[in-house]
């Protein structure tokens, strides 16, 4: 992973471990990476990784079976397309509407490009 | 786990170096120990492992004064030294040599880790290797020593890139929560996703030490296009994008730690960040 986005370390590691649930490479029964492993594989402290969970956690994305491990929420899909629309509306549009604007771009013109 | 409080120490009777030194360190963390040349690094990293001692106030070290060398510590530390002892040995006769002293030496480790760094010829004496492959011997050998405390003096300095991943990688993975790691270094780039907590010493000072968490909660790392508009800029400095610019975080919101960053600032605006992190004072 490339960690020279402004996004904290711990946040990207969310995304990423969210990525990974929407491609169904993490799967619902099976146990996610320890936080050591995923720490050694990403080379990054496993304190970060770990606050990536309690993050994914405190968004039920995650599920901490005490001395088992992590595993995936069973609607953990539904809870990511929630945050993840969060920061669209929050952080990721208004981004866009700044540079439609420094672009004198209008709202026609994006509707036109039917995407 | 490591305590120095009060400490005063110089090389000279005339000039103290530390004058009146409190630290703390706890287990579970790898902290980034970051200052100019000549702030004290080295000198602070060889108090803590007992190979100076402090003039005035207390050192505890795993319960123990560093000062008294009793083996039950020094069992406890691993010391990868910047300039590296290199005896005329095979590395087969160098771990003959001081691996007893460490009871939880594992051989195993040790060569699985010279396996992992590609050491091309681990056969060669120790002094005949060329700089990178001393150190990774001797990172290595540190790491195998399985102790409490794992203190590395720019551990990365000549290193290959390959070897550099390697290293991220098998640092993350020795990490435990009962272990203390320091790494002094200036090659923060090497190293800021290992790091998480920093401390930073200046003229014989410790300027700041906090988590990368707590850091930045209060500061923020960001380009912006330009900062004519922008408040409360702590640094600034010219970047691709424009300027990179640390700013008191006045959000929930964080940024990405930037170390490189946060020292300049820190070396720019003591007073000010101090004043941040510590409001009572």
């Amino acid at each position: 992973m490339d960690f020279r986005e402004t996004q904290p370390i711990y946040m990207q590691i969310a995304d990423w471990a969210c990525e990974q649930i929407l491609l169904d490479k993490w799967t619902l029964d099976e146990r996610a990476p320890s936080v050591r492993e995923l720490g050694a594989r990403l080379e990054v402290n496993p304190n970060t990784v770990a606050r990536s969970y309690d993050f994914l956690e405190n968004k039920e994305i995650l599920v901490n079976k005490r001395g088992v491990g992590f595993f995936v929420a069973s609607n953990a899909a539904d809870k990511i397309r929630e945050f993840r629309k969060e920061r669209f509306f929050e952080e990721e549009l208004p981004v866009v509407f700044k540079t439609m604007k420094l672009l004198g771009i209008g709202m026609e013109e994006v509707v036109k490009m039917n995407f | 786990m490591i305590q120095l409080e009060n400490i005063d120490f110089g090389y000279s009777k005339k000039r103290l170096l530390f004058e009146n030194l409190t630290l703390e360190l706890s287990r579970g963390h790898i902290y980034g120990l970051l200052g100019k040349n000549g702030a004290g690094k080295t000198t602070l990293l060889k108090l803590i492992s007992g190979l100076r001692f402090i003039q005035n106030g207390s050192a505890t070290v795993l319960n123990e004064n560093p000062a008294l060398r009793k083996p039950q510590m020094l069992q406890e530390i691993s010391f990868l030294p910047e300039e590296l002892y290199t005896p005329a040995l095979k590395v087969n006769d160098f771990v003959r040599a001081y691996a007893p002293f460490y009871p939880n030496f594992s051989h195993e480790q040790f060569q699985n880790y010279l396996t992992v760094f590609e050491h091309p010829d681990p056969k060669l004496k120790i002094d005949k290797m060329s700089s990178g492959e001393k150190k990774k011997v001797l990172i290595a050998f540190a790491l195998a020593c399985n102790s409490k405390i794992l203190i590395m003096d720019e551990p990365t300095n000549a290193l290959d890139i390959p070897s550099k991943a390697m290293f991220r990688k098998v640092m993350a993975s020795v990490a435990t929560e009962e272990r203390i790691v320091i790494i002094s270094t200036h090659q923060v780039r090497d190293l800021h996703s290992l790091i998480d907590s920093i401390i930073i010493l200046d003229s014989g000072k410790i300027i700041l030490n906090e988590s990368a968490e707590k850091i930045t909660e209060k500061l923020t790392f960001e380009a912006l296009e330009d900062t004519a508009n922008a408040t409360d800029i702590l640094y600034e400095e010219d970047s691709v994008r424009g300027k990179s610019v640390v700013r008191e975080n006045t959000t929930q919101k964080e940024t990405k730690l930037d170390i490189e960053l946060l020292f300049n600032a820190v070396m720019l605006n003591k007073a000010k960040i101090q004043q941040l992190f510590n409001p009572k004072k």
